[in-house]
């Protein structure tokens, strides 16, 4: 699947084996808290983004339950062991169903 | 005689309109701590949290309630035999007290994560941390929300 570009991220491109690297992301996304009210005052239906993935060659690194209360356009930083060289593969989960993802080639020397 | 007289006045009006301040805040305020606790043993489970090694990086005073940055960081090693397997915020006053839940792996390195989030009013933030051997950590703090600067 291609980057998708609702995606922003802060990865470096290089590490040292064993280093801990910091992921900085963000997805744009309204993240519909389901409470808000349109100006004809019918309620705007929720959707949001409920689950967060990190993983590295495969191997999870983090992952997360989102519920209403984490903001629009949600940013996360964590961190990861550089033990490869390979792919960091970030993912966000719709509620609708709908996938984001994104793909960071990464090389550990 | 005067000044002692409006001073003692004016200290027991003070002190009377927080008494009466706090107990009409209170009852609420404690239901939604027992909503949150309910929230926070069906994430976990039966346990028993004890204070400290969790520390949560948000402002005392939140300019808006909508994206605020929250930190979360405990103090432990990240190795196959003692690391955070989760990490759980709640905020007790927000209509779904729970923010988020993030699960940690020994490939993370590091036991912090950081993101934003919404808060409804002034209201106590929590944050668990629940470790490798099973043991249960938390923090709280009181988060002011001011909006349109007419106070929470």
């Amino acid at each position: 699947m291609a980057n998708s570009d609702r995606v922003k991220v802060r990865i470096p491109a290089k590490a040292k084996k064993g280093e801990i690297i910091e992921i900085k992301t963000q997805l744009s996304h309204d993240m519909e808290t389901g409470q808000r009210k349109d100006a004809a005052g019918k309620p705007i239906p929720r959707r949001i983004v409920n689950r967060f993935t990190c993983t590295w060659n495969g191997e999870p690194v983090v992952s997360a339950d989102w519920h209403q209360a984490v903001s629009s356009n949600p940013f996360s930083s964590f961190f990861a062991v550089a033990t490869a060289s390979g792919k960091i593969k970030l993912s966000w989960w719709d509620e609708t169903g709908e996938v984001f993802e994104y793909t960071h080639d990464i090389v550990v020397e | 005689m005067d000044i002692h007289a409006a001073l003692s006045r004016r200290h027991l009006l003070a002190t009377g309109a927080a008494a009466v301040a706090a107990s009409a805040l209170a009852p609420p305020a404690r239901a939604q701590a027992v909503d949150a606790d309910g929230h926070a043993r069906k994430l976990m489970g039966p346990f028993t949290a004890k204070e400290g090694r969790v520390h949560l990086k948000i402002k005392d005073v939140a300019e808006s309630g909508t994206n605020e940055p929250v930190g979360v960081s405990v103090d432990s090693p990240m190795t196959p035999a003692d690391y955070v397997k989760a990490i759980h915020v709640l905020a007790e006053g927000n209509p779904y007290p729970v923010v988020a839940s993030w699960y940690l792996t020994p490939r993370s390195g590091r036991a912090e994560v950081n993101f934003r989030m919404r808060l409804a009013k002034t209201q106590m933030v929590r944050a668990y941390a629940v470790l490798s051997d099973g043991s249960v950590w938390m923090t709280r703090q009181e988060v002011k929300v001011t909006i349109g600067g007419c106070g929470g």
